[in-house]
Formats: C-alpha cells, structure tokens, sequence
C-alpha cells in the first residue's frame, strides 16, 4: 500500500487527465455512473430549497386535504398534482425526500470526518509512538472491535440521550447520531493508518527528516500523513456509505433523527405505517432514494479500492 | 499453548471488566439514580437514607465492585419502565432472540457455503454470474429494508405469511418455543430470512474466493493431473482447505447476528431481546440498557474466546507461531 503513486501533481491539466488514476476512471463505466449519481443526489440535497415546490416543514405551505395524493395524480378535492404524490399530512414525498438527503448526507459525511480525524490521529499516534501509547490505542480499538458498529452506536446514542435533558433531545438529536456514528467507526481508519505509519516510519526519508532534528509531530503531519492517505480515502468512502446506513437504520428503529427532522430512515419508518393501507409511495420513494445513495457510493468506493491498490490491477 | 490460552482468557476478562465499568457508569452517572426510585414527595431525611441504602455514599471503587457482585448473580435492579426485575423480562425475552439467531445462522452457514462452492466452480456461468451481482446488491441493501420488502412480498401483496409476531409459542416451563405450532414456525421464516440473508451473501463470497484460490494451487492441479475426479477435487480437497477462515468468520457473524437481530426484530416486532433494548434507548431505561450490554458482551466474548480456540485447534500451522510471537 505503501509504494502506491499518489496521483499526478494538478498542476497541469494534461498531465491530470493522463495519469493512471484518471485513466482507470475513463474506463470503469461503474464508476462514471456511480458518481454520476452521487453527485446528483448530493447537489439536489444541497439545493433542496430551490428545487422542491414547497417547504415541507412550513406548515402555512401546507394543506391537511392534499393528505395521500397518489404520485401523478390530482387531488380529488384540491386539484393539486405531486410527482411523487403525499404523505398523511399533505406533505409533498419528493420535498420530504430531498430534505431528508440533506440530513442523511449531513450526518453521514459529519459522521465519517469525525471518524477519520480520531482515527487517523490515534493511528498515526500508534504507529509512530509506539510503546505504552500503541498498546493503550490497539487494546482500546480491540475491544471495540469486538462490538458490531451499529451496536455501539446505539449504545453512545442511549447513554447521550439520557444525559440530555428531555426538552432538548430532539434538537441535539442531529449531532447526538454524528458523535455516536463518528465514535463507533474510528476504529478501521487507526489500524489502517497504523500500519501503514509502521512501514513509512522505518524509511529513509523520515529517518532524514529525524536526524534533521524535526519533531515527531512535525514528521507526522508533514511527512508520514500524505503518504498514508491513499487507503485513507478508500475506508472513508466505503465508510460513507456504512454511516449512510448505519443513520438510517437507528432513525428506522426510532433512535436516530426526530420526525420533526426527518432522515431518509426516518421517512421509511414513518411510510412503513401506510404499507398496509396501500399507500406504497410514502414509503417506496424514500426507500428508493436510500438504496441508489448507499449502491453508488459503494460502487464508487470499491472502484477507488481498485484503482489506488495497483497489486490488484 | 496453555500460556495462549491463559493469555486469551485473561484478555476476556479484562473486556468484561470495561464493559461492566460502562453499564455501572450508565448506572450512576446517566440520571440520578435517586431521582429515578423516588417520586415527587420525598423529603431529605428520605434521600440520605436511600442514599446510604443504595451504598451511593461509598467509594467509586466500593460500589463498582458492589455492582459487579450483582450482576455476577444476574441482579440489575427494575426496569425504569416496567417496575419488574431486569433479569425477569431477559430471561423471558432471551428464547425468542436465540430461536431466531441460530435458525438465521444455519440457514446463513448452509445456503452459504452451498452457493460460494457453486460460484467457484461454476466461475464462468450465467448462473453464477448472477448470484454474485445480486450478492452485491444484497450487501448495500440495509437489513430493515430487506425486512419491509419480504412483509411487502409475502405478507401485503401475497397474504402467505404474518407480518408481525412470534405465532403461537408452546411454554415449556424454562423456555418458549415457536418451533412446536405451524403459526409459530410460518412467523419464524421472514424473520430468518432478513437476518440471515446478509450473513448468507458474507460467508458466500468468502467461500468463493477461497475456493478460487485453493483450486489455483498446486497441489490441486497435481490432483487433478493425477486423473482424480473433478467431484473429489473439488470437496475433498478443495472444500476442507476453505473452511478455516469460514468458521472464524461464521463464529464472528453470531455476534453481528445477534446484534443485527434488534433491526430484525423492531421491523418484525419479534418480542426477543433486541427489541426491548431498542424500546429501552427509547425510554432511556437505564437498567434494561445496561444488562443487556453485559448479557450481549459476555456473549461476544465467549463466542471470541470459542473462535479463537477452535481455529487453533483445526490448523495446526498456526500452533507454532501463535505460542511463540503472540499475534
């Protein structure tokens, strides 16, 4: 993993177009697609406000007789046509799904940073340092390990929960599911940049930089840390996808975003109800939307995986 | 060996001790305790007694090993929400989540290592093709979805099988069974499904590429150039040298079996475990939190140590260097 190329210095376009990296991607129409994909949906999520026909979560916008419009049709009683049709309240699914990517992508990424920046500090720390603090961050990581993710996260959500005074709950919720999805995943990223630190450590250049007299910090975060970000990028990829799931299944369970703020999983749990009653839009659209940003952003990451392992190819 | 083992044991221990120390500090920090047992009319002559009662006036140190005695002997105080003793509601819970986990575990361990020996052989075909590309798509689609797509199916559109529930349990005492009734046995197959499935596609594609690998070693060619049969290549030679990483990833995937049967469970409304935990975050029950965190980790743990023991003892390559370096 060590000896990957990082991809061709940016600095002139040709030389970007030509390189390996971009090469594999021209011809991986997965990846085309994928990312074609992802960066739709997160550009629709992001300019949600502009492109919905209404605020969902305005009430003035709202009409109770709009409730259960089928998607195409118009509303016996107001007229009113919704592409993707309404839930029980009048609320148009396509707004409410595109506000939901918004804080299902939000929690994700948030979610996937923090893991990345505990991570990656504690690996570095752990491969570099060695000793006493190596086996404090290893056992730690260990143990952990030992507890599937989703579990953890549920478990640091309930105990954040009830350290939480019941009158702010719902708002803190948002950052609550950040920590605990961000504090279950740290995990992968410490023992991949441990290992990789372990490698770089004993090369020539860092000895260089030692005997130069530069500190260990200065060697970790200048010199060590640019040439472990490789499969850096490829976890936090596939990790996004994971954290995507991981917050719509605690909002499904009913621990995770409040309806008031509804996730995608949110909106499954709510569109579930109307399963049986044959409302199958409230709750096939937002199912839909969940799936195609979870598979693209998979594709993608084992796309990325493939591209930057040069072994593999 | 011995000094592996005693090691390992140790390392168990050790595990159980922090998970115990986070369910305590669940215990006393998150509310007050205090707050919670007594109601609004209470004076301080009534807190200090309790107080002292509960052993809240002891040290850090004292109390967590108070604590520890406790739940040693299945003690964990109420359930905040149902004012009846913890250990009760689990073990009246506990039948449901384990019929489950080891009907999906079965069904994931059968169905995949049939299906990856099937890949493998079969690397080129259109079948096999297809099973791995819907593999994939198993692999993104969250549990919970996989759950509403079968009640959609099976029991919304085709009315076959229930959506919700255990059916009808026969008691046995000690243990409830839905393995006895036909309604118990019907409720039984979406919930296996959708737990077991992604474990099924896991195992699947491990079996797989183990196959790929061991059918490209020498040994197998010279098998093979010895004129012995393709059928006896493939499972007698081929299929033993696959299954020790199967078993190590199998024993591990029970605990993520079991920690995935919460999603199955709340999409099921299955009464196990999982889904009193889940009601319990919701609720912010404190007690029933923490024993079901030292009830699953002694599982995890167990099922680690077992693991651990077992690919020890089934390759005998690994007992020289294990004993030796650590790992």
């Amino acid at each position: 993993m060590s000896d990957t190329p990082a991809p061709a210095p940016q600095s002139r376009l040709r030389r970007a177009w030509d390189s390996d990296f971009t090469w594999s991607f021209r011809h991986a129409p997965v990846a085309i697609v994928s990312s074609f994909v992802v960066l739709v949906l997160i550009l629709a999520a992001l300019l949600a406000p502009l492109i919905t026909p209404h605020d969902p979560f305005n009430p003035a916008t709202l009409n109770l007789m709009n409730g259960f419009t089928p998607p195409g049709q118009a509303n016996a009683f107001t007229g009113d046509t919704f592409i993707l049709g309404t839930d029980d309240q009048g609320r148009d699914v396509f707004s409410t799904i595109l506000y939901g990517m918004r804080i299902s992508l939000f929690v994700g990424f948030a979610a996937v940073l923090l893991a990345m920046v505990i991570g990656v500090t504690l690996g570095l720390l752990a491969g570099y340092l060695g000793g006493w603090v190596e086996s404090i961050i290893m056992r730690v990581a260990d143990v952990q390990l030992t507890f599937p993710a989703i579990l953890v996260a549920m478990l640091i959500f309930g105990i954040a929960k009830g350290i939480t005074p019941p009158e702010y709950r719902d708002q803190m919720a948002i950052w609550v599911l950040i920590l605990a999805i961000g504090l279950s995943d740290w995990v992968q990223f410490a023992r991949v940049v441990r290992g990789a630190t372990l490698v770089e450590k004993s090369k020539e250049y860092v000895q260089a930089a030692r005997l130069i007299g530069r500190s260990p910090f200065s060697i970790m975060l200048r010199h060590i840390l640019p040439n472990v970000l490789n499969p850096v990028l490829v976890i936090a990829t596939i990790s996004l996808a994971l954290a995507i799931i991981a917050e719509a299944t605690l909002s499904f369970l009913g621990v995770g975003a409040p309806p008031t703020k509804p996730s995608l999983g949110t909106l499954i749990r709510i569109g579930q109800e109307f399963m049986f009653s044959g409302e199958w839009w409230i709750l096939f659209f937002p199912a839909l939307a969940l799936l195609a940003l979870a598979l693209s952003i998979n594709l993608l990451g084992d796309w990325l995986r493939d591209a930057l392992n040069p072994r593999l190819r | 060996m011995l000094a592996y083992i005693i090691r390992r044991v140790a390392q168990s221990i050790l595990v159980l001790l922090v998970v115990g120390l986070v369910a305590f500090a669940m215990f006393r920090f998150v509310g007050d305790p205090i707050d919670n047992m007594l109601g609004q009319e209470r004076t301080q002559a009534d807190i200090e007694r309790l107080r002292e009662q509960l052993g809240l006036d002891q040290p850090f140190i004292v109390q967590y090993w108070r604590f520890l005695e406790q739940a040693i002997q299945g003690n964990f105080g109420l359930s905040y929400r149902q004012g009846r003793p913890v250990s009760d509601i689990l073990i009246e819970r506990l039948p449901a989540t384990l019929e489950l986990a080891v009907v999906s575990g079965l069904m994931a361990l059968v169905g995949g290592i049939a299906l990856g020996i099937f890949t493998a052989i079969r690397r080129r075909g259109v079948s096999a093709n297809v099973i791995m590309t819907l593999s994939l798509v198993g692999v993104s689609l969250p549990t919970f979805l996989i759950g509403i797509l079968l009640i959609y199916l099976f029991s919304v559109e085709l009315g076959w099988l229930p959506s919700f529930g255990r059916g009808e349990v026969t008691d046995l005492g000690w243990w409830t069974t839905g393995f006895l009734t036909e309604s118990g046995l019907k409720a039984l197959i979406l919930p296996a499904i959708t737990l077991g499935l992604y474990q099924m596609t896991l195992i699947m594609r491990l079996v797989r590429t183990e196959m790929l690998e061991v059918l490209r070693m020498d040994y197998v060619r010279f098998a093979r150039a010895r004129g012995i049969r393709e059928r006896a290549i493939n499972f007698r030679h081929a299929l033993k040298n696959t299954l020790v990483p199967v078993i190590t990833i199998t024993g591990l995937q029970l605990g993520s079996i079991i920690a995935f049967a919460i999603i199955t469970e709340t999409v099921f409304q299955w009464p196990g475990v999982g889904l009193l935990f889940i009601n319990a975050i919701q609720f912010v029950d404190i007690p029933v939190m923490a024993a079901y965190l030292m009830l699953i980790s002694v599982m995890f743990v167990g099922i680690n140590l077992i693991v651990d023991m077992l690919y020890f003892a089934i390759d005998p390559r690994l007992r020289a260097d294990r004993t030796q370096g650590g790992h």
